[in-house]
């Protein structure tokens, strides 16, 4: 086939658009064709470019709490005026408690979601080759390393007579929001701490102590960040690390 | 019983639509241009979608739904009728007078591109090809999720999606010139 004809394809098969053998064929023809392959090289990373640049706008957090309770508010409104006339007590108490139930539920869930999110961080960061990119144990350098990366900024504590040590830092995501990710190490233990912006969680931060899978996890909120300390030793020593942090 | 089943669609539109949330906003800025008009579009998307959940087919594409809600309000406003006025969307006439650069090897721009440089290209290209390039290398939807998205056939989409590609690069390379 001649060049034109495979180029005419080139589109859809970056885009992963074409059946597995036309793929095949692709990868066979680039072989021997230099041409083709450099065009889909770089139409590759022209999608690669537009990915990158396209997250750019990001919205008030402001605008978000206005949107949820519009969409939140139509049922618990039907919920009350057409419900309590209806019912016994009894049966009010019933629904009661299963909207409590529910509600619980799906706060947990949704903690124990991010508590797992969170976890999977800190484990791909230790499974990593490079798990930090400024490698360094001084916090005056590993803090200002950040700048430019980061839509906000944050101290790092003293680490002097506690026996943590600082070992370096990495940006991190959550929810396509960027944030800090620094790590601690104790003994042989290494601790992850995250540092996002509370409009990147989508629920309170704040979570109660949890564990997941042996690790442990400690979280609190300060002037409009989120704090998650994870890693895999004891609630104490983790304690101890987040009291740091908090200066 | 219809309370209900009111409530259950209610709480499962607010779990389906709010994590699109910032990325519906994002491509509502990216059609806009502007902070104000995208904010009332996201708002107005919500409540359209929220009045409009009844007629939603479940276990239809959820996403391509919420963003062709977004896109009729766009085209229905103020800034959406300047950008793209009545009867250019879908004319595939008007589209294909402009050609289709072939894409040789003297047209290669190799290595990533700088960012700034993309969100200015992105700027200039005329909304009709925009929309449609944020939704393939942003979305990452398939032609047949933007086919849902935009309400045209994935011919269209195809062909649309490739002179998009081509006026991109036509502006990056002005721009790098420049």
């Amino acid at each position: 086939m001649a060049c034109e004809l495979w180029r005419e394809k080139l589109d859809a098969y970056v885009d992963g658009e074409l059946p597995r053998e036309d793929e095949q064929a692709f990868r066979e023809h680039f072989k021997s064709c230099d041409n083709c392959a450099a065009d889909a090289l770089d139409r590759v990373q022209m999608k690669r470019s537009i990915q990158a640049a396209a997250m750019r706008y990001r919205p008030d957090p402001a605008l978000r709490a206005r949107v949820r309770s519009s969409i939140a508010a139509p049922s618990s409104t039907k919920r009350t005026w057409r419900w309590a006339p209806s019912f016994a007590f009894a049966a009010a108490c019933v629904v009661l408690i299963a909207a409590l139930w529910t509600s619980h539920f799906r706060r947990y869930t949704r903690e124990q979601q991010l508590v797992s999110e969170l976890v999977d961080l800190h484990v791909a960061t230790l499974a990593s080759a490079s798990p930090v990119d400024v490698v360094s144990t001084d916090r005056h350098t590993v803090k200002p390393w950040f700048e430019g990366k980061l839509p906000f900024t944050f101290d790092l504590p003293e680490l002097q007579g506690s026996p943590f040590t600082l070992i370096g830092g990495r940006t991190s995501y959550l929810n396509q929001s960027p944030g800090a990710e620094l790590i601690f190490r104790i003994r042989q233990h290494n601790i992850s701490a995250f540092i996002f912006q509370e409009s990147a969680i989508e629920q309170n931060c704040r979570l109660a102590s949890a564990s997941d899978f042996n690790f442990h996890l400690e979280s609190w909120s300060r002037n409009g960040l989120c704090y998650f300390v994870v890693g895999d030793v004891n609630a104490e020593d983790l304690g101890k690390l987040a009291a740091l942090l908090k200066g | 019983m219809a309370v209900a089943e009111s409530r259950v669609a209610s709480e499962s539109f607010e779990d389906l639509a709010l994590p699109l949330f910032d990325r519906l906003y994002n491509f509502a800025h990216w059609l806009t241009q502007n902070r104000e008009e995208a904010e009332d579009l996201v708002q107005e998307t919500y409540a359209k979608a929220l009045k409009g959940f009844s007629s939603y087919q479940q276990g239809t594409n959820f996403r391509a739904w919420m963003y062709r809600i977004l896109r009729n309000s766009f085209l229905n406003s103020r800034a959406g009728l300047k950008a793209m006025p009545i009867g250019e969307e879908g004319n595939e006439a008007s589209e294909s007078s402009l050609p289709v650069t072939p894409h040789t090897p003297e047209t290669i721009l190799l290595g990533r591109l700088d960012q700034e440089l993309v969100h200015k290209a992105l700027d200039e290209l005329p909304v009709i090809y925009r929309e449609v390039l944020l939704l393939c290398e942003f979305e990452e939807m398939s032609y047949q999720e933007i086919s849902a998205a935009l309400g045209v056939p994935i011919g269209t989409v195809m062909s649309r999606l490739s002179r998009a590609r081509s006026a991109l690069r036509d502006i990056v390379k002005r721009l790098q010139k420049e």
